[in-house]
């Protein structure tokens, strides 16, 4: 076995995306996330990569942007409200099919917030953070080690796809010292992207990175050629992990930090006796629909813990097609709950009480 | 001795080059409309023309090509 | 022999933009310079959000479409990953002196080794006539119905100057294209600001005072008259910084 190194969260992600190959970062500095940036700003220019300061959120997005166009990875990092700035960029990428990766390490909000850990930013990142019709690949990591499995895999997916992706994590996530065994060096992406701009060489025609399309017919097909390849992914690339879920009666939906803190609260409740699992979603969009509703038809009811007011929870009731009840479990604000607040959930369930 | 080709549906009749004809041997047409429905510009006395490309120089349009 | 015709680096496509507007012109000068150095097939081009957007139909080297005031951001990005290409920007004053003057600013700054064509006509061209940051203090426009009134809206942004006052920034000019002189003093002016490029030299402005005669409402001809009456006065032409000289 690889030795494993002791790496905060957000180390863990810099270093990760560093071995799949990706050597452009631009960022600009927000907490919680700061140690992105600066980790990046150590060991780039020591392997030949760029790491750049940019004068915003929105400028740093748009050089991803520019990177992104001539087919190599780069990706920036930020918090909540730096990630309300990338939108637009985010959705320009979408738009013009640009595969990058966006590390969002969630704090409180809405507006400057705080700066404690969240999970606030479910909606905006799942229902595709920009406007127009699209999504980003989302995913929640619940480790360290997580942090940097994901990077990988988040980067090697929206080059797959060509699209965007956002590692949601939060503050916990990305604050947290664990023991983590970092990945191989791989290329987490393809070399031969004859879409790039790279320039014409005098032996083609000019490649043309877009997002504009006037003509309403072509924008249309644009638009269903891009969900149905959503719908390839949501078939593909769905990813959970289910725990304790043999004999679950209740079953615990959570994502991220509140997923391990849930998890100490269904040991607590099976030594009482009460039969309790969680399935814990990796992958926030695509949304793991399919185990959900299966599970559904076992469980009595289910409980959604999350660091916002129920967010996911709309994604739950939809993906059992309500047939079972949920309930809600939530600390804001940079609340989080401890596991016996939600250990009194899963007591309360149990009893047929909520 | 200077030559003059126009590529004409791409003229906008805007009339720059004729302004800047030091020879003022250009017009627009007063006869005919392209494919766009501009008057596009003609040359009046091809055997005054000296090649000087000032008109081509001020077209937006790249319409003409000058040879000599 | 031919000693005038359409240049290579101009795609075979027609420029959709109103008669007499000199953003063709420009365009042109452009491809000139991109085909006199040699470096079509390493150039890519960077188009901003405004009558220019279509400037990826237009230029035959690899394009990029930004959104609108992030091309220089975009540019970074590009020429950070190829740094043996030759990246340009393509921007009007909405674009580069409005929205997207953090960008500019910043990019200049760091001397980012690319080249900005900047087109100032003082109005917003593709919305239809609005008041820019360059529009003339008493200029007319759709937002500025009774003349822009420096009281409310302020004075026009020159960008030549503000760039100046920066260390970095290698080659600054002011050019414009209104009669056949001025047009082959803009085109050295582009060409340098590319053949900087190609030398290293880093970050190179030419500002390009353009006509709008449809939204100016005035005859193309006599557009060009009003850059000299009205433009020239506030907008003076010249070179602002040029770190060979």
């Amino acid at each position: 076995m690889k030795e494993k190194v002791l790496m905060k969260g957000n180390e863990a992600i810099a270093e990760a995306a560093i071995l799949a190959g990706c050597r452009h970062y631009f960022g600009y500095p927000i907490t919680p996330q700061t140690e992105v940036a600066a980790y990046m700003a150590k060991k780039m220019p020591k392997i030949g990569g760029t790491f750049l300061q940019a004068e915003s959120e929105i400028a740093a997005i748009n050089m991803v942007y520019g990177v992104a166009s001539t087919g190599k990875p780069s990706m920036t990092s930020s918090s909540s409200p730096g990630i309300s700035l990338k939108c637009e960029g985010i959705s320009y990428l979408a738009g013009a099919d640009l595969p990058a990766l966006i590390v969002d390490v969630q704090r409180g909000g809405p507006g400057l917030g705080g700066i404690q850990p969240s999970q606030s930013d479910y909606f905006l990142a799942t229902r595709g953070p920009g406007h127009g019709d699209f999504h980003v690949l989302v995913f929640a990591p619940a480790s360290v080690q997580e942090m940097a499995d994901l990077t990988g895999r988040a980067l090697h997916l929206a080059w797959k796809y060509r699209m965007p992706a956002m590692l949601l994590a939060d503050g916990t996530m990305g604050q947290m010292m664990e023991p983590v065994e970092l990945p191989e060096e791989h290329e987490a992406f393809g070399t031969d992207n004859p879409w790039a701009a790279v320039g014409t060489g005098m032996k083609r025609p000019h490649n043309i990175i877009n997002s504009l399309e006037l003509s309403p017919e072509r924008l249309e097909e644009k638009n269903v050629e891009r969900f149905e390849r959503y719908a390839e992914i949501e078939k593909n690339e769905c990813a959970w992990e289910e725990y304790r879920m043999e004999d679950a009666e209740i079953c615990i939906v959570s994502y991220g930090i509140t997923a391990r803190i849930s998890r100490n609260a269904i040991v607590a409740a099976r030594a009482e006796g009460i039969k309790v699992g969680m399935i814990r979603p990796i992958t926030l969009w695509p949304f793991p629909a399919e185990p959900l509703l299966a599970a559904a038809d076992k469980v009595d009811s289910f409980l959604c813990v999350e660091l916002n007011m129920g967010q996911m929870k709309d994604d739950l009731e939809l993906a059992i097609r309500c047939r079972k009840p949920v309930d809600l479990c939530y600390r804001v604000g940079g609340m989080i709950p401890t596991s016996d607040e939600v250990l009194d959930h899963i007591r309360a369930l149990a009893e047929g009480g909520r | 001795m200077a030559r003059l080709t126009f590529k004409e549906e791409l003229c906008k009749g805007c009339g720059l080059c004729v302004a800047a004809c030091p020879k003022h041997i250009l017009e627009l047409s007063n006869t005919h409309l392209n494919q766009k429905g501009y008057a596009p510009v003609k040359l009046m006395k091809p055997e005054e023309c000296i090649g000087c490309a000032a008109c081509a120089t001020m077209c937006p349009d790249c319409v003409i090509t000058v040879e000599r | 022999m031919i000693v005038f015709e359409k240049p290579k680096a101009l795609a075979d496509v027609p420029f959709h933009y109103c008669p007499g507007c000199t953003h063709g012109i420009i365009h042109r000068l452009v491809a000139e310079a991109i085909d006199e150095l040699g470096v079509e097939g390493k150039t890519i081009g960077i188009a901003p959000v405004g009558c220019s957007v279509l400037a990826y139909n237009y230029f035959a080297c690899d394009m990029i479409e930004a959104s609108h005031g992030r091309a220089p951001a975009v540019a970074t990005g590009v020429k950070r990953a190829l740094p043996e290409s030759v990246v340009f920007t393509y921007q009007g004053d909405g674009d580069l002196a409005s929205i997207g003057l953090c960008e500019t600013v910043s990019t200049a700054a760091r001397g980012e080794n690319i080249t900005v064509i900047f087109i100032n006509n003082a109005i917003y061209g593709m919305t239809g006539g609005q008041m820019a940051p360059t529009s003339l203090i008493g200029q007319v426009t759709q937002t500025s119905p009774y003349g822009r009134d420096p009281a409310s809206q302020g004075y026009p942004i020159k960008v030549c100057e503000l760039l100046a006052t920066l260390d970095a920034p290698a080659y600054l000019e002011r050019v414009t294209v209104n009669n056949v002189k001025n047009v082959r003093i803009a085109k050295r002016a582009i060409k340098k600001a590319f053949q900087n490029q190609v030398e290293g030299k880093g970050f190179s402005l030419v500002e390009v005072l353009s006509t709008c005669p449809t939204n100016w409402g005035m005859t193309p001809q006599k557009a060009l008259e009003w850059i000299d009456e009205a433009m020239i006065p506030e907008y003076p032409l010249g070179v602002y910084r040029d770190k060979e000289a």
